[in-house]
């Protein structure tokens, strides 16, 4: 049943997958650090991220911190299948949580808005995350070795690695739901050009960072002027 | 093309970020205690991550070699177009992502390699 609601998802995420092989090895990995990284970060969005800072030079504390904030949906997600999997020993959340991507998320809670009941209706909240992380798993890494080993055939110069950054522009116009995101989004993207210069690629970091303070304190000043209104 | 060399830096940083990847989606299921994280930190939760991928793609479309483009003619601008309309025109349908990188790239490519932007 999850497996299949994730096929209707696989041709879109075996392209995708494709591309992600392609632009890693574009950037500059080698065939080995492609290979590693597609089959053990499982995040396309913080891989895509990462790459032009890998290439880049940036020290590790960058890289990571970038791929740690753009991973942070995933925390909102943990916070709300929580009570999905508590019942679970330790080794099978963290198994689980691993593998549950957007995709696998989104299908998931739609399927069961409820968590909890009888012990067969866990067990069937289960194997459908199971089923729909496994296909999910299958097709992206699948895609992905592919990616990389076709990638050898393409000349870097035709600029494929580009295909990353488009869909980061995707993943960004999907979490542009609120009009304050969309301040977030404005104020980063005008900072990382503006602080560009900086070293260490921490015009980055200096981005997230006053973007995120800005739309919390946009957040209380607006709170505060409501309630003055009401 | 040139076989790049894969050395123990990048390989230290591709582990890390698995462990990222780990640590971000079991956040909140590695207690079994309940527990909340801090208000401010849980609505900065709605910001950062747009923020982020906002500050690695705008310079990776305005800037070459550091510098803010000078000219209109170039291929990134118009993929970047490309991908938000259509984006916007297909929102809601499952695969809008897809399709912003397919008509994006179907931008980029022929003015790219053929127009030499």
């Amino acid at each position: 049943m999850g497996a299949r609601d994730a096929m209707a998802a696989a041709p879109g995420l075996a392209a995708w997958g494709l591309m992600m092989g392609v632009a890693m090895v574009e950037s500059g990995l080698s065939t080995f650090e492609a290979l590693l990284m597609g089959t053990t970060v499982f995040a396309g969005s913080s891989q895509l991220a990462a790459i032009p800072l890998i290439a880049a030079g940036a020290p590790m504390w960058v890289v990571l911190a970038t791929g740690f904030c753009v991973n942070l949906r995933f925390v909102v997600f943990s916070a709300h299948l929580r009570p999905y999997m508590m019942h679970l020993p330790l080794w099978q959340r963290l198994l689980t949580g691993y593998l549950t991507t957007d995709l696998s998320y989104v299908l998931f809670t739609r399927r069961f808005p409820h968590h909890g009941g009888s012990a067969a209706q866990l067990h069937a909240q289960q194997a459908y995350l199971a089923g729909n992380c496994g296909v999910n798993w299958v097709a992206w890494v699948g895609c992905t070795v592919l990616g990389v080993f076709l990638a050898g055939w393409v000349p870097p110069s035709w600029g494929l690695g580009f295909a990353g950054i488009m869909a980061l522009l995707g993943i960004l116009f999907s979490l542009a739901s609120s009009p304050l995101r969309w301040v977030s989004a404005s104020v980063a993207g005008a900072a990382a050009v503006a602080a560009y210069a900086l070293p260490l690629k921490l015009n980055i970091l200096l981005a997230i960072v006053a973007a995120v303070a800005l739309c919390l304190l946009l957040e209380v000043t607006r709170r505060s002027s409501m309630k003055g209104a009401a | 093309m040139i076989k790049a060399q894969t050395d123990l830096w990048t390989v230290a940083v591709i582990i890390a970020l698995a462990l990222i990847t780990v640590l971000t989606r079991t956040l909140f299921f590695i207690s079994s205690k309940p527990w909340h994280l801090p208000p401010w930190a849980q609505r900065g939760l709605q910001y950062a991550p747009i923020a982020a991928l906002s500050a690695v793609i705008v310079p990776e479309v305005l800037l070459t070699h550091g510098q803010l483009i000078a000219s209109w003619q170039d291929a990134r601008l118009f993929a970047a177009a490309a991908g938000a309309l259509w984006f916007f025109w297909h929102k809601g349908q499952g695969q809008a992502v897809l399709g912003t990188i397919v008509v994006g790239m179907a931008v980029y490519l022929p003015l790219h390699l053929v127009g030499g932007w």
